[in-house]
């Protein structure tokens, strides 16, 4: 019984992922690491480490604690200051253009790398109800 | 035995620091002295990327965002009727010049990242246009790379004259820099040559050439955002942006081959070799390249008397270290550089108004007009 209850667990959670990611995440890792280096690897650089005093790191960095913060940076910009690590940063990023799965690769991407832990997924939906 | 593997290590671990901090000279100056001060002329643009002026009181500026701007006595108003503007990466509303014969034409040209064609994505394209009541009329297309891409680096742009009718603009590699550059069958990485009315000058160097794109002048190019002709030899002079450390003036001269990818004094971004080969037989070496890379952006001669310190010498926007770069020039090579307008934001543009006057485009700031204070 206690066999059948997980097996019925296993195939709805996977159908209920099946059905809301558009594709694998590993493929959506992927994909963000292309857009990664196409659209923010000349500001926050090879290994996510950004640069001192302009351009914020990514890699252990505290603003993506917030992800609908860091999503909604990426959507629509971001300008003004903020503080990252305890550290003040005052450069102005410019929406990229990215449509919403692109973002939602990137942002896989970047929970996954140099050193980045999440279990969260991004979905192109989460990034879609990011609201201006 | 061990005190000289070690002494070994120390030298060849020096050895290796000393390559990576390399730099091409002469060393940027800060000068001592300013004898300048400055004035905001249009201001809360947040990428002014291009400037031209019709007269001595007003000016365009394009916002990269898609505003185009009029500027009259600091009052920026929209002008509407823009084609569509494909804001991608760095792509967006770019270049904007009147045409040398504006006086009695009205015509303006400008260059955009254009979603336009039919593959997805975009690539760079000129248009011809005219101003009535703040909006765009006879709007026309003289212009428009392909293939499209969904890349966000290197649309290039930007647009000058020479003094027999002739308008050049340019196009960057657009992220395929293993193809575009060297391939005269397809667009970017490129600088090219119309007439005023958009058609394809006869003595253009790849005309009669089944296998090339006409419109091409030179090739080889990576991602040119400074173009200026010279005030005295009428050439075409640019630059562009390298790799890290590898960005490059150049004088564009007739189907020549600047060398992109195959020759560069830069590497990748990541650390990693592009080529070791930093020059080659039938590949054009540059005026001067910048290592450390500055990212340039924006380009003009000081030719107008107005500041006598400064008579002849080039101006280039620094995209990286946020200041205005001077550099005298002596026999086409650069004898000195130094620091204007030290740590004022990124710099996207600089030219030389009908007043003799520097402007300069500064992002998140706007249009900042450079004035002697003797």
């Amino acid at each position: 019984m206690k066999l059948v209850y997980s097996l019925f667990l296993i195939c709805f959670t996977s159908l209920g992922i099946h059905l809301y990611q558009q594709k694998p995440l590993k493929q959506s890792i992927a994909d963000g690491e292309e857009i990664y280096i196409d659209f923010c690897l000349q500001c926050h650089m090879d290994k996510g480490q950004g640069v001192p005093g302009n351009f914020p790191p990514l890699a252990n960095s505290d603003y993506l604690n917030d992800i609908d913060q860091s999503i909604h940076a990426i959507k629509y910009g971001l300008k003004g200051p903020i503080k990252v690590n305890g550290k003040p940063y005052n450069s102005n990023m410019i929406s990229q253009g990215l449509d919403d799965e692109e973002i939602a690769d990137v942002m896989n991407y970047i929970l996954r790398s140099w050193g980045n832990k999440s279990e969260i997924i991004i979905t192109e939906q989460r990034v879609a109800s990011i609201k201006k | 035995m061990k005190n000289k593997i070690n002494l070994l290590l120390a030298l060849s671990a020096l050895v290796t620091m000393s390559c990576d901090a390399q730099e091409n000279g002469p060393k940027i100056e800060t000068p001592k002295n300013i004898k300048y001060t400055y004035e905001i002329i249009a201001d809360s643009i947040d990428i002014p990327w291009g400037l031209t002026f019709l007269n001595e009181k007003e000016l365009l500026v394009t916002d990269k965002a898609g505003t185009l701007f009029h500027v009259e006595d600091g009052v920026k108003t929209e002008i509407t009727g823009l084609p569509p503007v494909y804001v991608r990466g760095q792509g967006g509303l770019l270049d904007i010049a009147i045409s040398p014969d504006y006086a009695t034409t009205g015509i303006i040209y400008f260059t955009t990242s254009s979603p336009l064609g039919e593959e997805k994505g975009g690539h760079t394209a000129l248009y011809s246009t005219q101003i009535e009541n703040k909006t765009l009329v006879n709007t026309k297309l003289l212009y428009k790379g392909d293939y499209n891409t969904k890349k966000g680096q290197h649309w290039g742009s930007r647009i000058s004259f020479d003094q027999s009718g002739h308008l050049y603009f340019s196009i960057g590699d657009r992220g395929n820099r293993d193809v575009n550059p060297q391939d005269l069958t397809r667009d970017g990485g490129k600088i090219y040559r119309l007439n005023l009315d958009g058609s394809i000058p006869k003595d253009n160097p790849f005309v009669g050439d089944p296998n090339s794109r006409v419109a091409i002048y030179s090739y080889g190019h990576r991602n040119p955002q400074g173009m200026v002709t010279h005030p005295k030899t009428g050439e075409i002079w640019t630059h562009e942006h390298g790799p890290r450390g590898g960005d490059e003036i150049n004088i564009i001269q007739a189907g020549k081959n600047y060398g992109w990818p195959i020759i560069t004094y830069g590497i990748n971004y990541s650390g990693t070799t592009i080529t070791e080969q930093t020059e080659k037989e039938g590949l054009e070496q540059p005026l001067y390249y910048w290592l450390p890379s500055i990212a340039p952006s924006g380009m003009a001669f000081s030719s107008s008397g107005i500041y006598p310190d400064w008579e002849g010498d080039l101006f280039v926007g620094s995209l990286k270290f946020e200041y205005l770069e001077r550099l005298e020039i002596e026999n086409n090579k650069v004898i000195k550089r130094e620091k204007v307008l030290d740590s004022i934001g990124r710099v996207r543009n600089v030219e030389q108004g009908p007043d003799g006057y520097l402007y300069v485009g500064v992002e998140g700031k706007g249009i900042l007009k450079i004035i002697p204070t003797s």
